[in-house]
């Protein structure tokens, strides 16, 4: 009896040979993964078991913590001003996961990121309590302040940037959220959480409109046009007379092409075309530079394409398929034609910087808990979207917009701004209220350091009213000067 | 099956009993779990636990009454099986106590019974209460082979045993519970694993050459007679039917696998095996496709975190993520977050807890304690002198190693989970008792086998030789 004795003692050990196996598989092979697995409730525990490290704007925090009671998650994430910096921290939530900035560098606000992995071992080591590390951010608490404010109980998006090295200054979005009154993990926190839902709330609080909804610019686009024209050469000095027909038909079509109020749009200089915002002109500037040149200029400013700040912020929309009438609805801002605010602050701060459009950014460093530098922010140069020489030409015109065209409102005394007004039809048969928008930056003798982009969705106007630079530009005014009397 | 010589007398005589081999292994069987309780205080409070005196007492003395009977009435018994037991039922407890001391467990309980009772004093109750059956089955049990009479009385016995939960109300979908008021609730299945190794010893001792020898050749396989396949063909009925009406996937493997090893062993013909195995086949698939309870833990198997989208329950998807959260360390005890498994998590699913605490090391070195019980076993087995010890010793070794690779294998999503608990593990009584009630027949067998044999009583052997051997 002992040969089959025997047998069944191998068959014995390969059973246990099969579960050895199974469990280096699973506790070897497929660790990883199952550590960081989506249903893992342990991530997020481990997310919230020690103090998370903060969000910096001007050297404080913005963000915070408390400690829970009666819950597996230890702390939770407070947010000071949480509807003001909303936009820009995203949130934390114990049930709902987290966004932006506090989902990208989670690793670091944990401190479990493999770059604090020395400072980690010797906490163990000395037996403290893990520490989150901090994130810190280019913006400005004037400006965002300014911004935020200015929007008020409009629905709308402010986006500024720092024209010489893409460092974001500000970025609002009203209606805001308090990510405070949702980031723990109580039935109080779920129904903050529905209210803010867009099926409970059609104004989608939630909705980062600065980086994530993109609008058709309207007549703020025209300073692309304009760019693409002075770096075709089609026009050299911006204040010879154009040529352009007053009515202007749509090529291809008998349709015209219409310029608001009855403005005098005949053979005007491009200078004169920016400040009364001639749809005439710039659309037949697009059309005769066609489609392929407008393409290639609007993404030189960054359009169809992500941009990561390291948030991602939605790719604005120039259309690459269009055929001739198109391409001059296109040029003034029409059609298929839609940016982010970022994208058209982008706009604004590469005709500031003299042509050199930055890569827009708005984390600075990364800290570890003693404040050692982890990671540091390169400026960095996106793209050249027209030559020094142009973008100064450009710059005169939009300043001329400023001093004695529809941007009057932006004004600042004792500053050069230069500014475009943006007034968006939108809705079937243009029905609904169209869109403020307003672009500027403002410039010193050390350059210019604000570029910004306001966008008021609401705006109670009138087709004939100059909305963008009744509602949008004394918004940009505030920002910039924010910015400036820092 | 050993052939006594004069030599073997001679050598006999001072065979080492290992006992103090026993006791030393012992004293690390306590103090390991002892340190391993201070451990789980020390991380969950801060302190060391207020138990640990009496835990440690309690444990250093069940072990020292299980080594003084094994001593006194098993001097020849195995010296690693008793610490191998010992050490797994104290870490057992310590697991245990540790999900006690679990908020979210808490939290739990008092949501669905609104209030919650630790299960590590009753565990601790039910390990004395092993501890007592195994001194008794040494005590009284002075010859394994005294088991042989009650052969048919045995079968009745287990049938019963294995029927009863039938009658009885389904406990989270299996039917594997008898509940006697005032007593509680009672797994006959792990009691009836024991009974029914002996059943089957008795029978396939007297029915091997039958079995073995009268059978047709065909297509390379001795087919077993017609008649012959009648006590193969009821077993298997048996286990498909505590498959259908019990919806006990585990206890009819275990059941079913057992007799095949049984009868592959007695009759040392493979054909028995592979009707064995085309049978299990047949039957698993069969019922599989039938009973939605089966195909839910097939399904559960095949996609364990299709219960997050289905709702389903997700305690096979959580104790994955437990044994992968351990990784190769382990997250230390008490550290770990197994209890998200909720329900189960410190009977079924221990070894979940094992693994994400004590990580792959500790995962690897609890499978090696099972494997190792389970090759002292076979080595019982082996070294038995009667065929009946020898059959018996396997069928419960065989039966140990089944149940441990059915629960491992299950938790671990090597194979569709089934109901049984980690022997001596888990928490749950009848487990814990009746393996321990296992351990000590295999002691007493392995007693038996490894005992000198007495000297020939030839004529000029001194009379005082034969009394000091006995």
């Amino acid at each position: 009896m002992n040969k089959p004795l025997r047998r069944v003692a191998i068959f014995c050990g390969l059973l246990v040979l099969a579960m050895l196996i199974r469990a280096n598989y699973l506790q070897f092979v497929q660790a990883d993964e199952l550590k960081t697995n989506t249903h893992n409730r342990r991530v997020a525990i481990n997310q919230y078991a020690t103090p998370r490290g903060d969000i910096l704007v001007d050297g404080k925090a913005i963000t915070g913590h408390t400690e829970t009671n009666g819950s597996d998650f230890k702390y939770k994430a407070t947010f000071k001003d949480g509807p003001l910096w909303a936009p820009v921290t995203g949130y934390a939530s114990q049930a709902f996961g987290s966004t932006q900035l506090e989902s990208i560098y989670d690793s670091i606000l944990t401190g479990d990121d493999d770059r604090l992995f020395f400072k980690r071992t010797v906490d163990i080591l000395s037996g403290k309590e893990k520490q989150g590390g901090d994130v810190v951010t280019t913006l400005n608490g004037a400006a965002q302040r300014a911004a935020f404010e200015g929007l008020g109980n409009k629905k709308g998006a402010v986006a500024a940037i720092d024209p010489r090295t893409g460092a974001i200054l500000a970025l609002a979005s009203t209606p805001s959220y308090d990510p405070s009154s949702f980031a723990g993990n109580s039935v109080k926190d779920s129904k903050a959480w529905n209210a803010l839902q867009k099926e409970n709330d059609p104004d989608e609080p939630m909705l980062n409109r600065a980086l994530r909804q993109t609008y058709p610019p309207g007549s703020t686009f025209k300073v692309v046009t304009a760019a693409a024209a002075l770096q075709d050469g089609l026009y050299d000095d911006i204040d010879e007379p154009t040529d352009s027909e007053v009515p202007y038909i749509l090529p291809d079509t008998n349709q015209e092409l219409e310029n608001e109020g009855g403005i005098a749009c005949k053979n005007v200089s491009l200078r004169e075309a920016l400040r009364v915002s001639c749809n005439s002109v710039f659309g037949k500037l697009g059309a005769t530079l066609g489609r392929d040149k407008m393409v290639e200029e609007a993404e030189k400013f960054g359009f169809n394409k992500e941009q990561f700040i390291p948030v991602r912020v939605a790719a604005s929309n120039f259309s690459t398929k269009m055929d001739k009438p198109q391409t001059a609805l296109s040029a003034i801002g029409q059609f298929e034609t839609a940016a982010t605010p970022l994208q058209m602050a982008m706009v604004a701060s590469a005709i500031a910087n003299d042509g050199k459009l930055m890569q827009p950014y708005m984390v600075d460093k990364l800290q570890a808990p003693n404040n050692t530098v982890v990671e540091h922010t390169k400026v960095s140069e996106l793209s050249q979207p027209l030559s020094a020489d142009n973008a100064q030409k450009l710059q005169a015109m939009m300043e001329t917009v400023v001093t004695e065209g529809t941007g009057k409102n932006a004004q600042i005394p004792g500053v050069t701004v230069g500014g475009k007004t943006g007034t968006a039809q939108h809705g079937v048969d243009n029905s609904e209220k169209p869109y403020a928008w307003f672009i500027s930056y403002a410039k010193t003798d050390k350059g210019s350091p604000v570029a910004v982009a306001v966008v008021v969705e609401d705006a109670s106007a009138n087709r004939g009213d100059i909305s963008g630079g009744g509602f949008a530009a004394p918004i940009a005014k505030s920002v910039m000067e924010a910015v400036l009397n820092k | 099956m050993s052939v006594v010589t004069n030599t073997t007398t001679i050598t006999s005589v001072g065979a080492p009993s290992r006992r103090n081999t026993e006791l030393a292994l012992l004293l690390f069987a306590v103090l390991i779990p002892v340190f391993a309780y201070a451990n789980v205080g020390l991380a969950t409070t801060d302190e060391l636990p207020s138990g640990m005196l009496g835990y440690g007492l309690g444990l250093a003395a069940l072990a020292g009454v299980a080594h003084l009977t094994v001593r006194k009435f098993a001097p020849y018994a195995d010296p690693l099986l008793l610490p191998l037991v010992t050490l797994l039922n104290g870490m057992g407890l310590v697991f245990i106590w540790r999900l006690d001391q679990s908020p979210r467990l808490h939290q739990r309980a008092e949501a669905l019974f609104g209030s919650f009772s630790p299960d590590t004093p009753k565990q601790l109750l039910y390990s004395a209460v092993g501890v007592a059956l195994f001194v008794a089955v040494l005590v009284f049990l002075k010859d394994h082979r005294i088991l042989q009479r009650y052969t048919y009385i045995s079968m009745v016995v287990a049938l019963i045993l294995l029927i009863l939960p039938m009658f009885f109300p389904a406990v989270n979908g299996a039917k594997i519970w008898i509940s006697i008021p005032g007593v509680g609730t009672i797994q006959p299945g792990e009691f009836a694993k024991i009974i029914i190794a002996v059943f089957f010893s008795g029978y396939l001792m007297v029915k091997r050459d039958a079995l073995a020898l009268a059978s047709r050749r065909f297509m390379g396989l001795y087919l077993p007679r017609g008649r012959d396949l009648g006590p193969i063909l009821v077993i298997w009925g048996l286990s498909i039917l505590i498959l259908v009406f019990e919806t006990d996937l585990g206890t009819s493997l275990l059941f079913f696998g057992l007799f095949v090893v049984m009868l592959y062993v007695a009759t040392e013909r493979t054909s028995w095996i592979v009707f064995g195995l085309l049978m299990s086949a047949v039957g698993a698939v069969g019922v599989a496709t039938f009973e939605p309870h089966v195909q839910e833990r097939v399904d559960a198997w095949l996609d364990p975190f299709a219960a997050f989208k289905d709702g389903t329950s997700d305690q096979v998807a959580q104790a994955l993520m437990s044994f992968g959260s351990g990784g190769i360390l382990g997250t230390g005890l008490g550290q770990g977050n197994s209890d998200l498994i909720g329900f189960a998590a410190n009977s079924d699913f221990i070894l979940a807890t094992v693994g994400e605490e004590l990580g792959l090391a500790g995962l690897m070195a609890f499978l090696l304690v099972y494997g190792l019980i389970v090759e002292r076993g076979v080595r019982t087995a082996l070294a038995a002198r009667d065929p009946f010890g020898k059959l018996l010793a396997i069928g419960l070794s065989g039966a140990f190693a089944l149940q441990v690779f059915v629960v491992a294998g299950g938790v671990m999503g090597l194979i569709p989970l089934t109901g049984m608990t980690m022997p001596f593990v888990a928490a749950g009584g009848s487990s814990v008792i009746a393996n321990w009630a296992l351990v000590g027949i295999l002691l007493r067998i392995s007693d038996t086998a490894r005992r000198p044999a007495p000297a020939p009583t030839s004529p000029d052997a001194e009379p005082t030789q034969v009394v000091r051997v006995q």
